[in-house]
């Protein structure tokens, strides 16, 4: 791969992304203040100490902000990788096997897919305690489902190439086609393919958040910082936009660099469409 | 030359061009979609040798049975998920509900009074017998009826919804046909960008966005968008132009996109060129030969995307505080009131299989092959 | 004669954008000239790449994706349609002159019916009126051939064959009675059975109408039968211009002279054909849809020979091949290998068993893994069967491509920095890395050029004589049967129809079928066409 060749746009993404993972990873050096401190007045204006402001208990809004990066991009990520794992292994589990295993995993895919993500997890936290390992496990597993129909459709695009015919041919195994002859060829749209549900995983996990059902307060999100700040929003103070306008531009950042690898890949299937 | 009479030679007989000819493609002649007979294998087996003449005589009508039949068993089977889920997770109602009070006694007698003490099967039921008929059970936060709630706040939802799909589907076609018409120049990148940053915005983003110019800084809005019952029309229009606004810019760029690349695979296809080196005007290639191939996969599109509108809807209800089934439902998660989440799941769950099922079919409809069989 | 088409000094370029690197502009076509006259055929032919359909679709001033014509005069009737605007290139596009795409499947629109689509053209620019349009639709439906002329353009698209399809498009090229039509490539995706009735039903109509043609193809023997003159092309350049009867009998360059002369292995077969090293009996099969493809199939393979299966494709003779892998268990009958029978399904078979017989695929492009190089390509079976490792799997690698004449410089080389010849030798030495008994071999040459085809064939017969390997040979040529088979199998929609030693199967009294298949493969020879077709008995079926 050359350099030269990552267009603008994806340079931006990159960028952005840097940026936030620097936050995450050092933001008690970063962060001016703790992250459950209450330094000052609630819903003081940005500038002064604070660059941002103060939220609505009058903790300092940039901190927040940094330590949020952290709790976001974390739950996220894991969730993300979970879902990628799971969803990766059943789906070219269900290639590779093909017949019964195939039809089974298929048709309930279908079936989790005929919920609409969202409504899905609302149901699901309504029962489950609220554990943060488990917000992350029924993000990924939801996710999974997503990740399972594409991976099926890459993996049955080269599974059905004459070279892993001859694979088969020769006497290998599962494991070996799997690995030595099929992912390799599908690792560049499996990419892309990471990134949209790294991108969906933050906005979802936002989401969650922001409806009181994600990360439980005190610790600092940035959904959840949307919904701390949003009785602000009538006063005009523009505390809970700062969350928001974060997590907008990481998913932009991150869908500015899946573009330019869905560009990379024409073999890639389905759409970015998403429920 | 003209005595060696190809005339003679290849005219065909015509029986053996048609009917002999055993053409596996024929059963499963829609493309884009998986094969009937892998959607549901066991069909063929069940209704044995008369099925599948039907299937082969009239492929249309047999597609669309299928798969108004396929939509009854997924919505089914999802009832038995939710219902079944949530018995399967830990997590006991009775306890979570009393919170720290929980007595042994206490709880023993909150699950009588909720009926969880009576065998699952049995409540699968009768639970799934009143929903049939629109009986929900009552709320066991309020101790209302969850169908009447629901009747008043769905009805505030679509009427959501459907204004929202009103503005959208027409811009999202006319942008994605602008987008194709100047593609890979000015107009086109600058509607990628634009729709790329649009799809990664989250929902109540815009909507606080929207609230904060539009409601705080202008005053050209009302926020919240409460509506009652005594409200005229235009009162209601005028309450819900912000939820709309933030929907129709959630939903557009996806919409969008979808149609771009949909009407783009048919603008590259063989039979366009066909017709552009027939000399034809670009008018006439647009409307004559790429449209009625491009209708079916944008009415797909515009399909999915109105399934996509109704979980919009959720988000959009909760920033706007609007009284419809989203907030109803969000309401009832942080409160665990199940009977109203098992309710508003299930309805969701049905508007959107429902439109999935209407895309489905309207594809296959527009689908010339299975329009004209052989 | 008037000079129909004129083209002088014609380069045609086109911009790449390879990834990684900055756009480059690839010169297609330079230096090309030609002129039809009017009511003449002109023969393009090339291999693949050779710019024949850039040059055609030339003579309607039409580039695709990205091609464009930077030099030279395309001279229609004295006047240079290059300096032409819009509109004025959009009056002469489908109706002074026509163009017939290889694929009319794709070519005509899904939406409407056929006869819509014929007569759109000649409505649209004002050249006959609807009934006018509609008779002569008639008209051209009849002396194509079409079956129910009456009716046929009340279809749609997929409700009629390939072959019809092809015939249909003619007359769509035909109605607005142009002075040049371009047939790109019109019978390429049909079978050869077929092939010949559509050719003779565009030559007859070429006849009727004194249009002037392009006929573009890759295959000499082809374009023998329907041009008048012949270019050859090659690598975007003019390699010999002359007439069909000079370039046949008397061509000058030397690579010409290899087109013409291609088919020129012979070898006879093996006198003593008893024995079987494969046996297959009475094997049926079909798919899991019910849909049989195979009905009771026997043949067998004495050591050390090659047997040719023979069909079009629907004949099952892959699946046959699909069946003997084990990738197809057969509903019924049995396979049998050194005398030992066969387990049906691939996975009761051992290592040994699947070892013993290898199979080459017809691309060579799918049929290796484009991220591993020819070393791990080779040398897998080697670690695979025998265990084989470090320097010995690298001698023995290096060995294998000598055999099949490639050197060690390609080792480390990736599938994609092959051309198709050298992907389907490392193809054969994979096969060969196994230390097979018998080579199952799908079309293995019908994706390359005919000289590359060639040498790949005197490889497996050289190889043949060395390690005595036996030989599946699968294919539709019957110019390879006779090179290279010493038994010979014809089939015919699933079902055996002839099968004996070559020389008692190609030789007559035939059956109906094999006569039909025999006939209908275009021999390098004038006037082949009108020959064949007064003496052949049986009508291809499902044209």
């Amino acid at each position: 791969m050359n350099l030269r060749s990552i267009p603008f746009s994806a340079w931006i993404g990159i960028a952005g992304i840097a940026i936030a993972i620097f936050c995450a990873l050092f933001a008690p050096m970063i962060a001016p203040f703790g992250e459950r401190d209450v330094v000052g007045d609630v819903w003081l204006p940005p500038g002064g100490d604070f660059l941002l402001g103060t939220d609505n208990l009058g903790r300092d809004l940039l901190s927040r902000l940094i330590y949020g990066a952290r709790t976001t991009i974390f739950v996220a990520l894991a969730a993300t990788v979970l879902s990628f794992s799971l969803g990766m292994l059943l789906s070219f589990t269900a290639a590779v096997v093909g017949g019964f295993t195939d039809q089974l995993f298929s048709r309930f895919n279908d079936l989790m897919m005929a919920i609409p993500t969202l409504i899905f997890a609302l149901v699901v936290l309504a029962v489950l305690p609220q554990h943060l390992w488990i917000l992350i496990l029924v993000m990924a597993v939801l996710d999974s489902t997503r990740v399972f129909r594409i991976g099926r459709a890459v993996a049955l695009d080269v599974a059905v190439m004459e070279f892993v015919e001859a694979a088969r041919l020769r006497g290998e195994g599962s494991l070996w086609i799997i690995f030595r002859e099929i992912l390799p060829n599908t690792l560049s749209p499996l990419l892309a393919e990471f990134g949209l549900r790294f991108a969906f995983s933050i906005l979802f996990l936002s989401t969650l958040s922001f409806l009181g059902l994600g990360i439980q307060p005190p610790a600092a999100d940035w959904g959840g910082m949307v919904k701390d700040n949003k009785d602000g929003i009538i006063f005009g103070i523009s505390a809970a936009l700062v969350p928001g306008a974060a997590i907008a531009t990481l998913a932009i950042c991150v869908n500015l660099v899946v573009d330019w690898l869905m560009k990379r890949t024409s073999s890639l299937k389905g759409g970015r469409g998403d429920a | 030359m003209m005595e060696s009479g190809p005339l003679t030679g290849p005219v065909p007989t015509d029986g053996s061009a048609d009917g002999t000819h055993p053409r596996p493609a024929e059963l499963s002649g829609v493309p884009a979609k998986p094969n009937p007979g892998t959607a549901n294998p066991s069909n063929g087996d069940i209704d044995g040798t008369f099925w599948r003449r039907f299937t082969f005589r009239r492929p249309l009508v047999a597609l669309i049975l299928q798969r108004l039949g396929l939509s009854v068993g997924l919505l089914f089977a999802v009832s038995l998920m939710i219902s079944g889920g949530i018995e399967a997770l830990p997590g006991d109602f009775a306890t979570t509900y009393l919170g720290q009070s929980a007595t042994p006694q206490a709880v023993e007698n909150i699950r009588k009074d909720l009926g969880l003490d009576k065998p699952w099967s049995e409540r699968y039921l009768s639970w799934l017998g009143g929903a049939v008929q629109g009986d929900f059970g009552t709320s066991w936060a309020s101790k209302n009826s969850v169908g009447e709630q629901i009747s008043k706040r769905l009805g505030n939802s679509l009427f959501l919804a459907f204004f929202a799909a009103l503005v959208s589907v027409p811009l999202a076609v006319g942008l994605g046909m602008l987008a194709v018409q100047f593609r890979n120049r000015l107009p086109d990148k600058i509607i990628n960008v634009v729709s790329l940053a649009a799809i990664s915005l989250p929902e109540f983003f815009v909507g606080y966005l929207l609230i904060m110019f539009f409601a705080v800084q202008y005053g050209v809005a009302t926020f919240p968008a409460t509506v009652y019952d005594s409200m005229t029309l235009t009162e209601r229009l005028s309450a819900i132009a912000l939820p709309v606004a933030t929907l129709v810019l959630v939903v557009l760029a996806h919409m969008m996109r979808m149609t771009r690349a949909a009407i783009l695979n048919v603008m590259s296809s063989a039979y366009v060129e066909t017709a552009e080196l027939k000399g034809l005007s670009m008018f006439r290639i647009i409307a004559r030969h790429a449209a009625p191939n491009a209708v079916a996969p944008v009415i797909n599109v515009i399909a999915l995307n109105l399934a996509y509108l109704v979980v919009g809807v959720v988000v959009v209800e909760v920033v706007f505080v609007y009284p419809g089934m989203g907030q109803y439902m969000v309401d009832a998660v942080t409160v665990r009131d199940m009977p109203v989440v098992q309710a508003c799941g299930l309805i969701f769950a049905a508007f959107y299989i429902f439109l999935n099922m209407a895309a489905d079919i309207l594809a296959i409809i527009a689908n010339p092959r299975l329009r004209h069989p052989r | 004669m008037p000079e129909m088409l004129s083209v002088k000094n014609l380069k045609i370029e086109a911009t790449s954008y390879p990834p990684g690197e900055p756009p480059k502009v690839v010169t297609l076509v330079e230096g090309v000239s030609f002129t039809v006259q009017k009511g003449k055929v002109l023969g393009l032919i090339g291999e693949s790449g050779a710019g024949k359909s850039t040059i055609g679709l030339s003579a309607l001033a039409y580039g695709r994706g990205g091609v464009r014509i930077t030099g030279g005069e395309v001279l229609l009737d004295g006047k240079d349609i290059l300096t032409l605007d819009k509109n004025g290139i959009r009056s002469i596009r489908g109706a002074r002159v026509c163009y017939v795409a290889q694929s009319a499947a794709a070519a005509f629109n899904p939406a409407h019916r056929l006869g819509d689509q014929v007569i759109e053209a000649s409505l649209r620019h004002g050249i006959m009126s609807r009934e006018e349009a509609k008779k002569r639709a008639l008209y051209l439906f009849r002396v194509l051939g079409l079956p129910n002329p009456e009716t046929f353009g009340e279809r749609y698209p997929h409700q009629v064959s390939g072959g019809q399809l092809q015939r249909a498009m003619t007359a769509m090229a035909l109605c607005p009675n142009p002075e040049l039509i371009v047939f790109d490539e019109p019978t390429t995706a049909l079978d050869v059975t077929t092939q010949i009735d559509v050719l003779a039903a565009i030559k007859h109509a070429i006849e009727e109408t004194h249009t002037a043609a392009l006929y573009i193809t890759h295959d000499l023997a082809v374009v023998a039968q329907i041009s008048d003159d012949i270019m050859v092309l090659r690598h975007g350049k003019t390699v010999e211009y002359g007439s069909t009867k000079q370039i046949i009998e008397a061509p000058r360059e030397d690579y010409t002279r290899a087109l013409v002369s291609v088919r020129q292995t012979k070898r006879d077969e093996a006198a003593d054909q008893t024995g079987a090293q494969l046996k297959i009996e009475h094997i049926s099969a079909g798919y899991a849809n019910g849909f049989k493809v195979l009905h009771d199939v026997s043949m067998h393979l004495p050591k050390g020979q090659t047997l040719a299966i023979v069909g079009e494709s629907g004949s099952g003779k892959s699946t046959l091949a699909r069946v003997i892998t084990g990738l197809l268990p057969p509903s019924e009958g049995r396979i049998t290998f050194e005398g030992k029978e066969l387990p049906p399904a691939l996975k009761g078979r051992s290592n040994d068993e699947l070892r013993r017989i290898q199979m080459i695929y017809q691309m060579a492009d799918t049929a290796m893994n484009p991220r591993q190089t020819v070393r791990e390509i080779v040398g897998r079976p080697l670690s695979f069967y025998f265990g084989l490792h470090g320097q010995k799997k690298t001698e023995r690698v290096n060995e294998l491509l000598d055999q099949i004449e490639m050197g060690t410089r390609f080792l480390d080389r990736y599938p994609a920095e092959l051309s198709g010849g050298q992907k389907q030798r490392v193809a054969i030495a994979r096969a060969l890395a196994a230390k097979p008994e018998l080579i199952l071999c799908d079309e293995p040459t019908s994706a390359l050029d005919p000289l590359v085809a060639e040498g790949i064939l005197n490889l497996l017969l050289k190889l043949q004589e060395e390690t005595a390997v036996s030989y599946v040979f699968i294919t539709h040529d019957i110019a390879i049967v006779r090179a290279i088979a010493d038994s010979v199998a014809v089939m015919h929609r699933g079902r055996l129809v002839r099968f004996g030693p070559k020389s008692k199967v190609l030789s007559p009294p035939f059956d109906d079928y094999t006569d039909l298949l025999l006939k209908s493969v275009p021999e390098m020879e004038i006037g082949w066409l009108e020959r064949v077709l007064k003496t052949r008995r049986m009508e291809s079926a499902g044209n």
